[in-house]
């Protein structure tokens, strides 16, 4: 089998030769080089968050009451998120799904519900923000916890965005097959901004009442 | 194994002409703007990086000049604490860790006879963010605003309160610029060994300079992070007013240490695990053999990658930390040394039972191991606690880090580029002036740093920027300043030979050596797309082994630059991906970041309204041409 971009005079395939056109041109999961892009951005971002939470745990070892200075931040609005959150994981579930299958008006149908559910939770993040009951200025305390919900506050925007976009080009196009594995990727990377949530989640509200 | 033999397989001179078509570089000023061949790429990275480090190096020189006599005038107390911050921080975060990653993003898709490196887009925009940065750090020297806390920039010296004016959050900022370009062009480089190695090169083939590369830049991307998380602290506490530094708000400036260090730890090992895989691709090549023991070696190489990550604590052995902490890591610091040491036997025991040939890149790496085995006993003793308090802060650190660096890393990077510099180029280096580089470096590095031991145990603190006569530290001082003239000399005729070789230097043939891997199975330099028909791999020397090639990667396109992809452990052919061609999006992007991130020194907003600019670019960057979907469409085969 001789492949055609070739120059004229190439030789015959010989035993031992690969020949590369009889596999995909795109494939899912950790076989496609974008999941090993993404998981190394999601190593990098699990690591930084790791991190935010040793500060946190690293402040709080200075002082004797905890939180010091105010209340902790109140429960309600943290707790609708990480059930918002949590909910979100069933659409993008089924848009990863789907665009396994290459079923295209199936990932349009989940985009826009993740999308939906992606206004409600930067909304109910807005709200949270104006219950922390302490400032980023305040005290340490104060600076590890807006650090946090900064830094996740920054993931869901960008999960968001990245969302919108690749929704907006599930419309209009140009499409390819390869595209179904960005929309498979970007579920992967939303599932990863959910479980990042909540050790968070756990640190900011939880913490300051049980320690 | 016979050293040398034919190469076999189908991959001689013939097939060594490139790939017409996609992979064709262009011309001009768009093509040199927006390349994302890994070549082009890596060789500007390694340029760009022997720039920050001729910089560096002529800060150093200053230093030098400054404290040659007791009680000199040429810098001010306030201009020689700039010079030794930039000096520091750009040899460490410009020229150190940047260019084994550049070194890497050059050979390492040669080396595994792949077509170019995984994300090139990202690889290029890597590049242009590095440049924007470093550039500015050298400004802000210029303008008399350069970072003046040294290079690991300690609170609260470098805290709002006693840090004033721009020239920390300028360091802070710089901080940011490398950090992001060395997280992308680790992940690139992370997915290019797993998934772009030639077919039949399973893990337990690669070259143990790969290895040495993988190991790195999964520390990096585990390491960098917490660089980055304590200097956006920093800049926060100097700019929003939080207090994570702030002993009185409940903060604390030990905080800034302990991350600090969890990173800064695992840097000298980014640093010099880099330096270890050149070592071993130098040694097999010149003693005409493998490298003694491969598993030992890999196993060696991911035990210090993570190592390294439980000795942050020995840099803050006089700190008020429980001591029960400074034993653990005292333990755990001479530990490290174990794999250290079962490289460099396995590396004597190559060189005994080879044939060894003593050209200038083996003379580098028999400079190493000099070099590195001092640092390294230096080392053990900086481990124990009570000589640690007795020396810290003095020359002595500075003596036992030079070794450790220099001798970890320059010397083997020297030695890499005369033994790369054929294949980067397409020319020979002049193999006399060579080897007099090699003993003016070696013979300046020994005189300029040797002496800092003695005035370290004299009681010299490092950082002043002048002495007392009386204290008779004179002689000595003067010592290192000519031993760093003798070294300057060195680098300067090694640049000589450079230039001497591009503008008439001998022909490189496409192997010189007669080494083992596959980057010496292409042309000289490689042309576009590397190899005309990748090679399948039948062993751990490719080029050795008369099995070592078996077959050819046919088929794939290069209408549309196409690499094969293979899976991660045993490298079978798996699928085909069609790689993004030239772009000028990287550029135009880097270029956005710098602006957001140099103006948020100025106000914090900036993160807001910056990143909108930017935003719009990336989308530009990753939305599809019509264009190019239809010709992927053409090759499209559905898994």
């Amino acid at each position: 089998m001789r492949a055609p971009e070739l120059a004229v005079d190439a030789p015959p395939m010989q035993s031992g030769d690969v020949d590369a056109k009889t596999l995909p041109s795109f494939v899912y999961g950790h076989r496609s080089t974008m999941w090993w892009g993404t998981v190394g951005v999601a190593a990098i971002e699990g690591t930084v968050f790791a991190l935010a939470i040793m500060v946190y745990f690293y402040v709080r070892t200075r002082v004797t009451v905890w939180p010091p200075e105010a209340p902790p931040p109140d429960m309600l609005w943290g707790t609708v998120n990480t059930v918002v959150l949590l909910l979100s994981l069933i659409p993008n579930h089924f848009t990863k799904k789907a665009a396994e299958r290459r079923d295209l008006h199936a990932v349009r149908v989940g985009m826009m519900i993740c999308i939906a559910f992606a206004f409600v939770f930067l909304f109910v993040r807005a709200l949270e923000l104006m219950m922390l009951n302490v400032r980023w200025d305040t005290n340490a305390y104060g600076s590890a916890v807006w650090f946090l919900l900064g830094l996740h506050t920054t993931h869901l925007l960008t999960d968001w965005f990245d969302t919108v976009v690749l929704a907006v080009l599930m419309f209009t196009g140009p499409i390819e097959g390869r595209r179904f594995v960005d929309a498979s990727e970007n579920a992967m990377y939303w599932n990863f901004v959910v479980a990042a949530w909540l050790p968070i989640y756990a640190v900011i509200y939880l913490a300051p009442r049980l320690l | 194994m016979t050293a040398g033999a034919t190469v076999t397989g189908g991959i001689g001179r013939s097939s060594t002409s490139p790939p017409a078509g996609a992979w064709a570089e262009r011309e001009g000023v768009f093509g040199a703007l927006a390349t994302v061949d890994h070549k082009r790429v890596g060789r500007r990275f390694i340029v760009t990086a022997f720039g920050f480090f001729a910089c560096a190096g002529i800060l150093a020189a200053l230093m030098r000049l400054q404290l040659a006599f007791p009680e000199q005038t040429l810098l001010s107390a306030d201009k020689y604490n700039q010079i030794f911050t930039t000096h520091g921080t750009a040899m460490m975060f410009l020229f150190a860790v940047p260019m084994g990653q550049a070194v890497a993003i050059y050979l390492v898709p040669l080396m595994i006879g792949a077509r170019n490196i995984a994300f090139p887009r990202m690889v290029a925009y890597a590049y242009w963010v590095y440049l924007i940065g470093g550039v500015m750090l050298f400004v802000a020297l210029i303008l008399d605003i350069g970072p003046d806390a040294g290079w690991f920039s300690y609170t609260p010296l470098a805290g709002p309160q006693y840090g004033i004016g721009k020239r920390s959050d300028f360091w802070a900022q710089l901080i940011t610029f490398t950090e992001l370009s060395g997280l992308m062009v680790a992940v690139a480089l992370i997915t290019t060994i797993l998934k772009f190695r030639a077919p039949g090169m399973s893990l337990d083939r690669i070259p143990l300079f790969v290895w040495a590369m993988l190991g790195t830049n999964f520390m990096i991307v585990f390491g960098m992070p917490a660089v980055m998380v304590s200097s956006t602290a920093l800049i926060m506490d100097r700019l929003v007013g939080t207090h994570f530094f702030n002993p009185a708000a409940g903060g604390d400036s030990l905080l800034w240490q302990h991350l600090f260090w969890f990173f800064g730890h695992p840097e000298v090992y980014f640093i010099f695990m880099p330096g270890l895989g050149v070592v071993s691709a130098i040694v097999a090549a010149f003693s005409r053999r493998p490298v003694f023991a491969y598993p030992a070696m890999v196993l060696s190489l991911n035990a210090t990658a993570f190592r390294a990550f439980g000795l942050w604590v020995h840099h803050m052995f006089a700190t008020s930390i429980p001591e029960l902490g400074k034993s653990f890591f005292t333990a755990a610091s001479m530990v490290i040394a174990i794999p250290t040491a079962i490289q460099i036997f396995c590396w004597i025991a190559t060189i005994a039972t080879g044939r060894i040939v003593l050209r200038t890149p083996m003379l580098y790496i028999l400079g190493f191991f000099f070099i590195l085995v001092l640092g390294g006993l230096t080392g053990v003793m900086l481990a124990s606690v009570p000589l640690d308090l007795q020396i810290h802060d003095t020359y002595f650190v500075v003596a036992h880090l030079h070794y450790v660096l220099i001798g970890g890393m320059v010397f083997p990077i020297f030695g890499g580029f005369f033994y790369w510099f054929p294949k980067f180029a397409g020319r020979m280096l002049d193999e006399a002036l060579g080897k007099v580089t090699f003993w003016l470096m070696f013979v300046g590095f020994n005189v300029t740093f040797f002496p800092m031991h003695v005035l370290g145990l004299a009681g010299m603190p490092r950082r002043v920027y002048t002495y007392p006569a009386d204290m008779g530290w004179g002689p000595l001082n003067l010592t290192a300043t000519i031993g760093a003239a003798v070294l300057a000399a060195g680098v300067a005729l090694f640049v000589f030979n450079v230039v001497r070789s591009l503008l008439r230097g001998e022909q490189a043939p496409d192997d010189p050596w007669q080494a083992d891997t596959l980057e010496w199975a292409t042309s000289s330099p490689p042309g576009p797309g590397n190899f005309a028909e990748p090679p399948v791999v039948g062993s751990r020397e490719p080029l050795w082994s008369p099995h070592g090639i078996v077959g050819r990667v046919r088929g794939l396109s290069v209408e549309v630059p196409e690499v094969l992809v293979t899976t991660a452990i045993d490298a079978r052919p798996d699928s085909r991906n069609a790689m993004p061609g030239p772009s000028l999006m990287p550029p135009i992007a880097a270029v956005l970041t710098s602006v957001m991130l140099i103006s948020s020194i100025f106000t914090p907003w900036a993160v807001v309204w910056g990143t909108i600019p930017v935003v719009i670019a990336l989308t530009i960057w990753f939305w599809p041409t019509k264009r190019e979907t239809e010709q992927h469409i053409k090759l499209e085969k559905p898994p």
